[in-house]
């Protein structure tokens, strides 16, 4: 540690105004920033991880400001300083990387001109060579084809691509700090490692300061030298990052770091210490098959490029481009109490294998065998009606997005019942809602509160109560826990473990996480380009890899410094 | 996890919990009105418009039809208010008791293009295809004529009757309405909770109206609000015009025309009035929107 830290944050206390009087988001935070140190900050949603970086980019929303302590930048006092000076050191000296690449870029402007635009605002270039200046940032981000690219709108480029784009704007200036908001979340295994392996090489090739915010503390340990820990709003743990799995001293860092998926543990692992629990019951699972697939197809035609009329004039001649294939052809099988997982990356056609098993999405050709009858080839648009559709339901993977914003809880968990189940007196059906919530651990005076009164893990359980009303013969599990905190995703995890071992249900969960799909399921199925690469029990899938997609997948995984 | 429950008193439950929901609901239109002196400004100017409308006939203090010839084109004054027009009729009284024709020509025909084009846009927008096509050539259509002389055109051909002013101030509204609605439908068709709506054995017509329509319900409020302010100008614009409503029922469009060639003489009072409460009146349903969508979001009641 050097003597004079780039970045001093001291007993820094932000608050909010709200109707409810004035919220203390932040609260006395000391954290400081040496040259060339890359520290994390890791907290879950609501610990004031990200606001203390707004409060450092100057960045607040008119609500909040800063109530006490002071933030000093290389000995030049932030939180007083006058706007237009911040605004200079803004992307200059310091800049940002949010969360979602896509949404940071302008989508009508194309990229290399953007990276132009910020060139140009703190005057690092003149336009003669502006265009080579950006090329060049794009190409230090190691982007392929920079000159191509420089032309490309960021609709045309990837998630990681978009990324990449968005790193190569914040280092454009050379700053001295780098605050990286979540950079990868949303972003594929492989594409994270990518993502923050560039990150890391960029700073220690500048000698920059990094401050990485995220929820991932396996991520955090991995890229960092120093990792702080938040609880809401205060710092419970500063420690290196090689000590911080081997020796947490603070009992919610210990909580979180249990609640880390990782390699070598069982569900109940997640839990936080001393938490009443019962071994997880195994029904054995049947050897009838309740669900079988075969030989599924979903074609979508290709969007052509040529135009209409071009397309018309060499009519005569064209050659019919082969459709798309998202999913090319795969088959398996899922046995009655068995929990299967269909593991890959975005794009590789897990999404839409599990839209056409629960009969939203018609396939191409192939046929879906549920208990015996063949479903595949009833169109999705009138399945609604069909007495099947109770037995096949869905937890989604954003609790938020799921549950419409009009309707209680009570309202959601009972609308299955309301539409495919016998007519039953109001007070039947409330008390049947009651026993579903204690069912899956939701207090019931919260089933007349509207979605977003309830918090994440409290409407991902009212997402669950509404997929098991009915008693369903097969639960497809679309990332349950992708937008839960890992301390609600341990105790979801848990739940549907041990709803599995009482009401008998069978699951197909649907993740890009292999260690998350470890914990919860007998079989793994992993998927890339609309086939099956490789399928097996999930011990041997995780221990002992035959394709090499499967391996790439593992190795992504940060591993943290144990 | 499965323990007996101990089960209260469930028929009392839902009364309760329905009163509570009730004063929840109140409570936050306080706050919600508290909190924008605006908002708390046009809704104080609404009870003021919508108490003219109900009780105005009974209260004024003269006879809003008699005429005076003794006492004609007089100024204001502390026995006419408003001053008295060509007839001798008090300006007064009838500028209040037109409160009540304007206004249900505005209510009516805001309710009929809400349910006719709200319902045509999530149609077009829920289903696609060819609902899509028909509504939004109709849309095309209507779009194609400048607004106010389709009106005109609508009352001309149908009849002078206020029953056809209403009808026609829904038509030249019904665009305005379907692509909001259409679009707003558009951005939920595919969110998670209608999957999940579609999952749980919801037929589409339902999904249609009790997942979708209520979603979209705060934006189509502020466009009612908006467009409230916009009929009630059109209608005075067809009695200013001499369409719609006859002399000499009080209205505020037609005395505003009835005034218009006096202003050079002097007799500026004559215009003023109704057209001043012509501009409240527009100017408060304006103001009201953004207040009434907060009140009817669920979200912004933290």
């Amino acid at each position: 540690m050097t003597a004079v830290p780039l970045l001093e944050i001291t007993n820094l206390t932000v608050e909010f105004t709200t109707r409810r009087g004035i919220v203390k988001a932040v609260k006395q935070v000391d954290i400081s920033v040496a040259k060339g140190e890359t520290v994390g900050i890791v907290g879950e949603s609501g610990s004031g991880k990200s606001v203390t970086s707004f409060a450092v980019m100057r960045i607040l929303d008119r609500a909040g400001r800063v109530a006490e302590g002071s933030i000093s930048f290389s000995g030049f006092d932030l939180t007083n300083a006058p706007e237009f000076a911040v605004r200079d050191l803004r992307g200059r000296e310091m800049s940002m990387i949010f969360q979602n690449p896509r949404a940071a870029l302008n989508p009508i402007r194309k990229v290399g001109r953007q990276i132009e635009d910020v060139l140009r605002q703190h005057a690092r270039t003149g336009s003669g060579d502006a265009r080579t200046r950006a090329i060049e940032a794009l190409a230090n981000v190691r982007i392929n084809r920079p000159e191509d690219r420089y032309d490309a709108y960021p609709f045309e480029l990837s998630g990681g691509m978009c990324q990449r784009v968005v790193i190569a704007l914040a280092l454009a200036c050379r700053p001295e700090l780098l605050i990286a908001d979540e950079p990868t979340t949303g972003l594929d295994v492989t594409t994270q490692k990518a993502v923050m392996d560039l990150i890391v090489d960029l700073t220690r090739e500048r000698g920059m300061s990094t401050v990485l915010i995220t929820h991932d503390l396996g991520l955090a340990a991995a890229y960092c030298d120093k990792v702080v820990v938040m609880e809401k709003g205060e710092v419970v743990e500063t420690a290196a990052a090689r000590d911080i799995f081997a020796r947490p001293s603070h009992a919610y860092t210990r909580k979180l770091m249990r609640a880390t998926p990782r390699p070598g543990i069982a569900l109940r692992d997640l839990l936080p210490e001393g938490a009443p629990v019962a071994a997880i019951k195994q029904p054995a699972a049947s050897d009838a098959a309740l669900l079988s697939v075969k030989g599924l197809v979903k074609e979508y035609p290709r969007v052509h490029t040529r135009s209409l009329i071009s397309r018309y004039l060499r009519k005569g001649n064209e050659t019919a481009s082969a459709p798309f294939r998202a999913v090319d052809g795969i088959s398996f099988d899922i046995r009655r109490g068995e929990s299967v997982g269909l593991v890959g990356e975005s794009g590789c056609g897990k999404s839409t294998t599990s839209m056409m098993v629960m009969r939203l999405l018609d396939p191409t050709s192939g046929s879906i065998i549920f208990n015996g009858q063949e479903i595949g080839e009833l169109p999705a648009r009138t399945f609604a009606g069909n007495s099947l559709r109770s037995k096949i339901q869905m937890v989604f993977q954003d609790p938020t997005e799921s549950l419409n914003p009009r309707f209680t809880a009570v309202r959601a968990i009972s609308d299955p019942i309301l539409r495919l189940d016998k007519p039953m007196a109001a007070d039947a059906l409330r008390a049947r809602c009651e026993d579903l919530a204690r069912v899956v651990g939701l207090p019931p005076d919260l089933l007349d509160r509207f979605p977003h009164q309830l918090s994440g893990g409290q409407k991902a359980r009212v997402g669950i109560a509404r997929a098991i009303a009915l008693n369903p013969d097969l639960v497809i599990l679309d990332e349950p826990t992708a937008a839960l905190d890992v301390s609600v995703q341990a105790v979801v995890l848990n739940l549907l473990a041990d709803l599995k071992a009482t009401l008998g249900m069978s699951y197909l969960f649907v993740s890009h996480d292999l260690h998350v799909v470890g914990l919860l399921c007998d079989r793994v199925i992993v998927m890339q380009n609309g086939q099956i690469v490789e399928e097996g029990i999930t011990k041997q899938v995780l221990e002992a890899p035959t394709a090499d997609y499967t391996r790439a997948l593992i190795s992504a995984i940060p591993h943290p410094p144990v | 996890m499965t323990a007996a429950p101990a089960r209260t008193d469930a028929a009392a439950l839902p009364t309760a919990k329905r009163q509570t929901a009730l004063m929840a609901t109140l409570s936050h239109a306080r706050h919600v009105i508290g909190e924008n002196p605006v908002t708390g400004f046009s809704f104080g100017l609404l009870a003021i418009l919508l108490l003219c409308a109900l009780i105005g006939p009974s209260i004024v203090p003269h006879d809003p039809l008699s005429s005076d010839t003794a006492a004609t084109l007089q100024a204001p004054s502390a026995r006419h208010l408003f001053g008295t027009d060509q007839l001798g009729r008090d300006i007064f009284s009838r500028v209040i008791v037109a409160t009540r024709l304007d206004m249900a020509i505005a209510i009516f025909s805001v309710t009929l293009v809400f349910v006719v084009g709200g319902l045509s846009g999530i149609a077009a927008g829920f289903f696609g295809g060819w609902a899509d096509r028909i509504v939004g050539r109709i849309g095309d259509t209507i779009m194609a004529f400048p607004l106010f002389v389709l009106a005109m055109g609508i009352v001309a051909a149908l009849g002078n009757t206020v029953t056809n002013i209403v009808i026609a101030t829904a038509i030249i509204n019904f665009p305005l309405y379907a692509r909001l609605a259409r679009t707003e439908t558009i951005i939920r068709r595919d969110v998670g909770y209608v999957m999940a709506a579609r999952l749980t054995g919801n037929s589409d017509l339902r999904i249609a109206l009790t997942t979708i329509m209520p979603n979209i319900l705060p934006l189509m409020m502020v466009q009612m609000s908006l467009t409230m302010g916009y009929a009630i100008l059109n209608a005075a614009g067809l009695s200013f015009i001499g369409l719609g409503v006859r002399p000499p029922t009080p209205e505020w469009g037609i005395m505003v025309a009835e005034g218009a060639g006096s202003i050079i003489s002097g007799e500026w009072w004559i215009a003023l009035f109704p057209g001043l409460a012509l501009m409240l009146a527009v100017f408060c349903f304006n103001l009201i929107g953004d207040g009434l969508r907060d009140i009817v979001d669920p979200q912004r009641r933290t």
